[in-house]
C-alpha cells in the first residue's frame, strides 16, 4: 500500500516518522502498535503549563490588537472631524492613525516571534522528548 | 459602456502587453512543469509535501492574499474615493495577526489537507466534513467570482480588448492557463507561480511608489495635495467618509466591512490551506512573519499608488476610462511609465488574477477530493490515486464554473466582491476553528450550527441586501426586494455564527469527545503526531 488517505482514526494513532515530511505514507496500514498517550501527555503539569502560558500570551494580544483596531474603525466611522484635523501639511490624524496600525502589527508580529521562541518552543520540545517524538 | 471611453489602444501597446504577459506565463509555465515531476500522492498533490520552507509560503502567501482586488481595487478606491479605500489595505493586514496567534501553527498541527481536517478532528467525521467542504466551496467560489470579475477589466485594458464578446474569450484562455497549472503542478506547482506572481507584483510596486515620492521630492503631503487638487472630491479624499461616509447607513456598513476585513483572512479556505505546506510549527509562523512583512510593505505602497494615481491621472479621467476604478493603477503606469511600464502592471494584474484563481480552485478541489469524496463518499477508505484523480477532475469543474462566472461578473467592482468572501470566511469558519481550537465543551452540533448559521444568516443577509436588488448599482437594479440596508452583512452575520456555535454546544444533549479534545489539543500546540 502506498498511501491511503487517513480518516482521523488512522492519524490518531500517531506514527513518528523521521524521513517523511507530512506525513506520507502513513496511512492505517502504517501504524505502530502504540502511538504517543494524548491523554497523559494531556494531563501532565509540564503541558497544562504549557497551554496556560501560550494562551496567557496570545488571548490578552489578540484582544490588543483587535480593540486597538476597532477603536481606529470607530474613530474613522464617527470621530470624522478628528480624524479629519491636519498634523502636518495635508498629513491627517487619520493617516497617522493608520501608518499606526501598521506599526503596531509589525510589533506584535516581532513580540510574538521573540516570545514564542524563549518562551514557548523550549517547552514544546521538552514535551516532544519526553513523549518521545523526534525533537526537531 | 457610457461616456467617453478613453479606449486603453490610444495609450498602450497590446503587443507589449500581450509579450510581457506571454513571457510570464511561459516561465511559470517552464516552472510548473520543472517541479511538478510526480504528484502522484495525495501528501504531494495538496501539500507540495510539505516541503517549502517558511520563506517560500509566506511569499506564496501574500502571493494568494494580494489579489486583483488588492491591486486594482484598493488602488482605484483610494484614487478615487481617498481615505476609505485606505482603510482595506489596513483591514486586510492587520487581519494576519489573527492568524499569527491563534490560527497558523495549530492549524498546521491539527490538520492535514484541508479546513475540514481541522474542524472534524474530534468531531462527528461526515457531517462536519460536508459542512466544511460546503463552506470552503462557497468561499473559494465568491472569491474567484471577485478575481475573474477584474480579468475583464484588465483584459479591456491590456489588450485593448473593448467587445464582451471578445473579454470573455480571453478570459476563457485565462481560465484554461489556470486549470493547467493545478492539474500539471499540484500544490508545489501553485506555490511556485505564488511565489513568482508575488515577487515581480512587490517589486513593481515598490519602483513605482519610489518613483512616485521622488516625484514629489518626498513629501507625502506634496503628493497628496497633488491628489486632491486633481480629485472632484477635493481635500475630502484626505478625510474618512468619501465613500462611506454619505448616511449612517453606510458608515454602519462601513464598520460591517472592517469587521469582516479582520476577521476573515484567518477564516480563508485557501490561506488555512496554505499553512500544510510546511514541514512544522515553527515554519508555520515564520510563514506568517514573512507574510506580514511582504504585506506591510505592498500594502503601505497601495496608499502611495492610489493617491499617485488621483494626482498623476485624476480622478475623473480613471472614471471615464474603461476599467473603471479598477484601471487606476494601470493608467498611472502609463503616466509614470509609457506603453512599458503599462505593459509590465497590466501583466502582473494578469498574471495575479491566474495565480489567485489557481491557489482558489486547488484548494477547492481538494476540499471537495479529501472532505466529501475521500471521507463521506468513500468513508476514509479511498486509495490516494482515486482521490487525485478526484481532486484534478473536481479542479477542471470548478475552473470551468470561474470561466463562466468571470464572463457573467465582468464589470463588477472587485474589492467590495471579495468583502463579501471575507465575510462569508469570517462568519462560517472562523467562529469554529477557534472554538474547536480552544473550546474543550465544543461539539459536532455546535459546529454544524455555527457554520450553517454563520453562512447562511450570511447567505440570506446578501440576497437581500441593496448588492442584489434594490439599488441602481444592484445586480438586478429593475426589482426591488431588499430589506437588510447593509452591503457586507458581517456584523450581524458574524455574531450569529459565534451565538449559534456556542448555543449548538450548550443545547445539544451530545457530550464532546473528552479523548479527542485531549488528543486534539497536545497536537495543536505540540505538533506531536504530526
Amino acid at each position: 500500500m502506498t498511501e491511503v488517505v487517513q480518516s482521523p482514526a488512522g492519524a490518531r494513532a500517531a506514527v513518528p516518522r523521521a524521513a517523511t515530511f507530512g506525513g506520507i505514507g502513513s496511512g492505517p496500514g502504517a501504524q505502530a502498535p502504540q502511538g504517543p498517550d494524548f491523554a497523559a501527555i494531556h494531563d501532565s503539569a509540564e503541558f497544562a503549563a504549557l497551554r496556560s502560558r501560550f494562551r496567557g500570551f496570545v488571548f490578552p494580544m489578540s484582544a490588543l490588537f483587535l480593540v486597538w483596531y476597532l477603536t481606529y474603525v470607530l474613530l474613522a466611522a464617527y470621530a470624522k472631524d478628528f480624524m479629519s484635523t491636519r498634523v502636518v501639511g495635508l498629513v491627517t490624524v487619520g493617516l497617522v492613525f493608520g501608518m499606526l496600525q501598521f506599526a503596531s502589527t509589525i510589533a506584535i508580529t516581532a513580540l510574538y516571534v521573540r516570545w514564542a521562541r524563549r518562551q514557548i518552543d523550549p517547552r514544546i520540545a521538552e514535551i516532544r522528548a519526553a513523549a518521545g517524538v523526534d525533537a526537531r | 459602456m457610457s461616456g467617453p471611453v478613453l479606449a486603453a489602444g490610444e495609450i498602450g501597446d497590446p503587443v507589449l502587453n500581450t509579450a510581457v504577459f506571454a513571457a510570464f506565463v511561459v516561465i511559470t509555465l517552464y516552472v510548473v512543469y520543472r517541479v511538478s515531476s510526480r504528484n502522484s500522492t495525495t501528501a504531494d498533490y495538496y501539500a507540495a509535501g510539505g516541503r517549502f520552507t517558511g520563506m517560500q509560503n509566506g511569499i506564496a502567501l501574500s502571493g494568494d492574499f494580494l489579489s486583483a482586488a488588492s491591486f486594482l481595487g484598493i488602488a482605484g478606491a483610494i484614487a478615487i474615493n481617498g481615505y476609505d479605500g485606505f482603510l482595506y489595505s489596513i483591514g486586510f493586514l492587520v487581519a494576519w495577526l489573527v492568524n499569527l496567534l491563534l490560527i497558523a501553527e495549530l492549524v498546521r498541527n491539527t490538520g492535514r489537507f484541508t479546513m475540514g481536517d481541522v474542524l472534524a478532528f474530534r468531531m462527528r467525521q461526515r457531517p462536519v466534513r460536508a459542512a466544511a467542504a460546503t463552506s470552503t466551496l462557497v468561499i473559494s467560489f465568491f472569491y474567484m467570482l471577485a478575481q475573474m470579475a477584474g480579468a475583464g477589466a484588465v483584459v479591456a485594458l491590456l489588450l485593448n480588448v473593448q467587445g464582451k464578446a471578445g473579454q470573455a474569450l480571453v478570459i476563457t484562455v485565462v481560465g484554461a492557463i489556470m486549470i493547467f497549472y493545478v492539474l500539471v503542478g499540484g500544490m508545489k506547482g501553485t506555490t511556485w507561480v505564488q511565489i513568482i506572481k508575488a515577487s515581480i507584483l512587490i517589486l513593481c510596486v515598490v519602483l513605482m511608489t519610489v518613483f512616485l515620492l521622488g516625484k514629489f521630492g518626498f513629501s507625502l503631503s506634496a503628493l497628496l495635495e497633488q491628489a486632491a487638487a486633481n480629485n472632484t472630491k477635493g481635500e475630502k479624499v484626505l478625510e474618512p467618509g468619501g465613500q462611506y461616509g454619505k448616511t449612517p447607513t453606510t458608515t454602519l456598513d462601513f464598520v460591517s466591512l472592517s469587521l469582516a476585513l479582520i476577521l476573515g483572512a484567518a477564516g480563508l479556505p485557501h490561506v488555512l490551506m496554505r499553512f500544510y505546506t510546511v514541514p512544522n510549527a515553527t515554519e508555520a509562523r515564520r510563514s506568517v512573519v514573512w507574510a506580514v512583512g511582504t504585506m506591510s510593505v505592498f500594502y503601505g505602497a497601495t496608499l502611495v499608488i492610489g493617491y499617485g494615481a488621483s494626482a498623476l491621472v485624476g480622478s475623473e479621467r480613471i472614471l471615464q476610462s474603461t476599467g473603471r476604478e479598477n484601471s487606476a493603477a494601470p493608467l498611472l503606469a502609463f503616466e509614470i511609465g509609457g506603453t512599458v511600464l503599462l505593459g509590465i502592471v497590466a501583466a502582473v494584474a494578469f498574471a495575479t488574477i491566474l495565480a489567485v484563481v489557481a491557489g482558489l480552485t486547488i484548494t477547492a478541489s481538494a476540499s471537495f477530493a479529501h472532505d466529501v469524496y475521500a471521507n463521506i463518499v468513500r468513508k476514509g477508505k479511498a486509495d490516494a490515486a482515486s482521490e487525485v484523480r478526484v481532486a484534478r477532475l473536481t479542479a477542471v469543474v470548478i475552473g470551468v464554473f470561474a470561466i463562466i462566472g468571470g464572463i457573467l461578473a465582468n464589470g463588477q467592482n472587485v474589492a467590495f466582491l471579495v468583502a463579501l468572501a471575507f465575510a462569508f470566511a469570517a462568519s462560517a469558519n472562523l467562529s469554529t476553528l477557534l472554538y474547536s481550537l480552544f473550546w474543550k465543551r465544543f461539539n459536532t452540533t455546535g459546529t454544524l450550527w455555527g457554520m450553517y448559521g454563520g453562512l447562511g444568516s450570511c447567505l440570506l443577509l446578501v440576497f437581500f441586501s441593496p448588492v442584489v436588488s434594490g439599488a441602481p448599482t444592484s445586480i438586478v437594479s429593475t426589482v426591488d426586494f431588499q430589506l437588510f440596508p447593509l452591503a457586507n452583512p458581517g456584523i450581524v452575520s458574524i455574531p450569529v455564527s459565534f451565538v449559534c456555535g456556542y448555543l449548538g454546544t450548550v443545547l445539544s444533549r451530545e457530550r464532546a469527545d473528552v479523548d479527542k479534545a485531549k488528543e486534539m489539543a497536545v497536537r495543536s500546540l505540540t505538533g506531536i503526531g504530526r
